[in-house]
């Protein structure tokens, strides 16, 4: 089983200790939630594990990272050429704003195939069939006529798939995917979390979902971590962690949702739970997580 | 339901109206064309007007003080120079003579202010044109270096060194390279375009390096080459200041965009990422800045072009404004507003071409 | 319990921009100088307009950088020169400064008509070259100082006019500025107060950045004749008669050197300054290594 495991994972940035020992499984095939208000390291973990946090970070631990055959013990161990090879092909990431994260000068098409003819060695030809192909997998209509347009000419929604198109081109073992849906219009956020959540099946990706959205959270994650101040403070499945968190501060996270939904609930039906946050005031905790991410 | 609502609005996107005047492209150049003709006649105004507020005398200027207190010959020379007509006469005088291409005779030199400055204007392009391309080099690569090595040591060699740039003052260097490089070292000719030995070559472009080259003569485009060798250089230094003082901060500005990262995230090689992706997104302010400084080099370098006798657009400037010769003031005055409107016209052009939300619309 | 809507006035933080090199050396160089012109009369100098029959000397002890053409020593009329172009450049500064920032204030915070007309006039004045401009205003003025910097002020003040106008701009859409006029400043209340508190800093940048440049265009107007006249000790015209006596080369090169100087003085302090106000640019920023 392919995946991410990470093991005492520390991340200082000259005094600060943003992160100080994380510990998280993140298998293949599952969608492990990394939730916790802005400044709790959820973002620098996902940085992390992809080698770009901030340049004069220091980082320590373990980010071991199990690929069928060819493992890597320790990513943190790697030169920055051998983890640049990794990047966009074995491990792929997945940014907050799609309208920020596409250069807008490039063509749809050119910004699909860079990495694709980098990693892969394929022709303009071959690039552009997979890209179109690529279009389709994450329900981009007209991707014939997508892969010649430009980022401007798109919403923010399909912007998203394809930037997650993008992602999965090479074919990626582990997708971080850094608030995804949070610039996005409520109405087309469900869209792109089932398709996080269909290409996680399909795949056998391992991804790591890093929110501040609880609902998010409980709607497409198997796994649920929650991060307070550089450490995990809560572990384990997506009802546990949901329904009988462990931690005062997971349960107040918890109670600071307005709808929880029942266990299972998938994506399409998204009730409230009769009861579920009612007795809190209501402390936005982790909302306007804006600058995090950026 | 979502996936409709998408679909929907992608569609509303790709079906906006504009399928009748053919593509947004040639609509957006049409539009800036426009534009540009309005200024222009605003540019005529301008030259106009202002050379008509200030209080000193033309006539004084060109009849000198004996002659202009005969109220006879004032009278005759005024009504010579359409001078006793109420201002918007001469306005309307002066805009027919334009369209004419005709700008009248330079009070200083009797020549036609036309003939003057279609003499000067190569001279400066010329030499706009040499500095501009090793500036645009030197200072893109500098701009460049300093971002990607932000607040280390090449960071700060370059900030120090564009700061000097910006400081010398320019007709100060242009003195003391000419003392060192000539009279000195003997390494650089004198001043002037061309060695006085030398006969231009047949005008074509006016500029004597293409020119000779079109002509076969060699020995005359070394010699126009190296002439432009001094003040090319003096002139670089303060461009290259400048350009690199805003090159790195567009490019510090691309550096944090979240696009840059998704590209470092995607795998590709250093090189790539800066040169498809960071330079392309810097590329749209970079080039405002080079069309500024490039407009203002073809605008005449005064002190540069006075120092080395350049015999350009700054050096007949500066002859015409000392002399009050008020028609080759205006003649000056109309070609910088060209200058000026042209070059921003080139500018919002190549934005058009370079940039696919204006292109695509 | 009082309600306070508090703007959140951006502080000088000088502090920080003290400790960059840059700005102790731009700094120091400016005081130097300052020092200089104040202290002239008693420096022990020779007078900057006296004529003695050593012409055209070479540096020697006697005359340290030397005579010029009218036997007049060229350290002595060197210094004196800071006395010229210093509350020249101070004047000029100032003058655009007020003007462009009250034209600027103005176009931005009424809008309309008279913003159109405003920044109409200044993008005219901006079409035109500043050295071509100003040496056709100098020179259908007249050749002296005072006109020099009467020009210099007309082709100068649309740059503060400009940045005056987006600042205000900026700030008039501030919420904290909207809360303080909906709890009842009058236009210029909240002009002064809320507004212009928050301007200040970028317009003190712009200025000290400026002065080099005024400096420059001054003594370039000098140079070719069309600012400081016979006999005053003034930097670009002593570059320009140097001009005149080529093998001399002391004459133009220590004039020249201090308007170098001073102008790396005030651009080093003000890219220090620039850097400190702007947090895009400042120190605290993660370098991205690509």
């Amino acid at each position: 089983m392919s995946g991410l495991r990470i093991e005492e994972l520390r991340l200082t940035i000259g005094r600060s200790e943003v992160l100080r020992g994380i510990s998280l499984d993140a298998p293949g095939g599952v969608i492990t939630g990394l939730a916790g208000e802005s400044g709790s390291g959820k973002t620098m973990t996902g940085l992390a594990v992809i080698g770009l946090q901030p340049a004069g970070s220091r980082v320590s631990g373990t980010i071991a990272f199990d690929d069928g055959a060819a493992g890597v013990p320790n990513l943190l161990d790697l030169s920055p050429r051998a983890i640049n090879r990794l990047r966009g092909r074995r491990i792929a990431m997945v940014f907050q704003d799609p309208t920020a994260s596409l250069q807008p000068m490039l063509s749809i098409g050119s910004q699909l195939t860079d990495h694709l003819r980098h990693h892969l060695h394929l022709d303009r030809h071959a690039a552009r069939d997979r890209a179109i192909e690529l279009l389709e997998r994450v329900k981009v209509p007209d991707p014939e006529a997508a892969v010649r347009r430009y980022p401007h000419q798109f919403s923010g929604g399909q912007l998203q798939r394809i930037a997650i198109a993008i992602a999965i081109a090479c074919e990626p073992a582990v997708l971080i995917a850094d608030e995804p849906t949070t610039a996005l219009d409520v109405t087309v956020q469900a869209g792109i979390l089932r398709l996080l959540r269909e290409l996680t099946d399909d795949l056998g990706l391992a991804v790591l979902l890093v929110t501040h959205d609880l609902g998010v959270m409980s709607a497409v994650a198997d796994t649920v971590a929650v991060m307070r101040s550089g450490t995990v403070v809560e572990h384990g499945s997506r009802y546990q962690v949901i329904r009988e968190p462990r931690t005062a501060y997971a349960k107040e996270l918890i109670a600071a949702l307005p709808h929880t939904p029942a266990p299972g609930a998938g994506v399409d039906e998204r009730s409230p739970a009769p009861g579920a946050g009612a007795d809190g005031e209501g402390s936005s905790a982790g909302a306007d997580d804006e600058g995090e991410a950026r | 339901m979502t996936q409709l609502d998408e679909r929907a609005e992608t569609a509303a996107r790709a079906s906006r109206p504009g399928g009748r005047l053919s593509s947004p492209l040639v609509r957006y150049i049409a539009i800036r064309l426009v534009v540009s003709l309005l200024l222009l006649v605003g540019v005529t105004i301008v030259t106009f007007v202002l050379t008509n507020l200030v209080p000193a005398s033309p006539v004084t200027a060109a009849l000198g003080e004996r002659a202009s207190s005969d109220p006879k010959i004032v009278a005759a020379f005024k009504a010579a120079q359409g001078l006793d007509k109420p201002l918007p006469v001469q306005y309307a005088i002066y805009l027919g003579h334009l369209l004419q291409g005709n700008l009248g005779t330079s009070i200083q030199t009797h020549d036609a202010v036309t003939q003057d400055l279609a003499a000067a204007f190569p001279a400066t392009v010329e030499l706009a044109l040499f500095v501009i391309v090793l500036s645009v080099i030197i200072g893109l690569g500098l701009g460049l270096i300093a971002a990607l090595r932000h607040n280390r040591l090449p960071d700060q060699i370059i900030r120090v060194v564009s700061l000097l740039g910006i400081s010398v003052p320019t007709f100060w260097l242009a003195v003391a390279v000419y003392f060192l490089f000539f009279f000195v070292l003997h390494w650089a000719p004198g001043s002037g375009r061309l060695d006085p030995a030398d006969t231009p070559p047949p005008t074509v472009t006016g500029l004597f390096t293409v020119d000779a080259l079109l002509a076969g003569q060699p020995a005359v485009f070394f010699d126009a080459l190296s002439h432009l060798v001094l003040p090319g250089l003096v002139l670089t230094l303060y461009t290259v200041g400048l350009l690199v003082r805003f090159a790195r901060s567009a490019i510090l500005d691309v550096l944090s965009q979240d696009y840059v990262r998704a590209a470092r995230a995607k795998g590709l090689p250093g090189g790539q990422v800066v040169f498809r992706y960071v330079l392309r997104g810097a590329l749209l302010p970079i080039l405002t800045i080079v069309g500024l400084a490039f407009g203002s080099l073809l605008s005449g370098t005064v002190l540069t072009e006075q120092v080395f006798a350049w015999g350009g657009i700054g050096q007949y400037a500066f002859r015409a404004a000392t002399a009050l010769d008020l028609p080759a003031v205006l003649g000056v005055g109309l070609i910088v507003g060209v200058v000026y409107i042209a070059t921003n016209f080139v500018i919002d052009v190549i934005y058009g071409v370079v940039d696919p939300r204006v292109r695509v619309g | 319990m009082t309600v306070a809507v508090a703007p959140p006035r951006r502080r000088m933080r000088l502090p920080a921009a003290w400790r960059r090199p840059l700005a102790i050396v731009g700094a120091a160089v400016i005081v130097i100088w300052v020092l200089i012109a104040l202290l002239a009369p008693v420096l022990p100098l020779q007078d900057p307009l006296h004529q003695s029959s050593a012409v055209l000397a070479s540096p020697s002890a006697g005359h340290l950088l030397g005579t010029d053409e009218l036997g007049r020593d060229v350290l002595s009329r060197t210094l004196w020169g800071s006395q010229v172009s210093l509350p020249l450049a101070v004047v000029l500064v100032l003058a655009s400064l007020v003007i462009g920032s009250v034209l600027g204030a103005v176009a931005g915070y009424i809008g309309g008509i008279v913003d159109e007309v405003i920044m109409r006039i200044a993008d005219l004045v901006f079409a035109f070259p500043t050295i071509i401009l100003a040496m056709v205003v100098a020179a259908a003025l007249g050749p002296s100082l005072t006109n020099a910097v009467i020009a210099l002020t007309f082709v100068n003040w649309p740059n503060y006019a400009r940045v005056m106008r987006a600042l205000v701009l900026g700030a008039r859409g501030q919420e904290y500025v909207i809360a303080g006029r909906l709890l009842g400043s009058g236009p210029f209340t909240s002009l002064r107060r809320d507004v212009l508190p928050n301007v200040a800093s970028p317009m003190l940048v712009l200025a000290t950045l400026d002065f080099g440049n005024q400096i420059l265009l001054l003594s370039g107007l000098s140079f070719l004749g069309l600012g400081a006249v016979p006999p005053t000790a003034e930097w670009g015209s002593m570059v320009g008669d140097g001009v005149q006596q080529f093998s001399s080369w002391w004459l133009a090169t220590f004039p020249g050197l201090a308007i170098f100087s001073v102008v790396v003085g005030f651009n080093f302090l003000g890219d220090a300054l620039r850097d400190a106000l702007d947090p895009r640019t400042a120190g605290a920023v993660q370098g991205t290594t690509v």
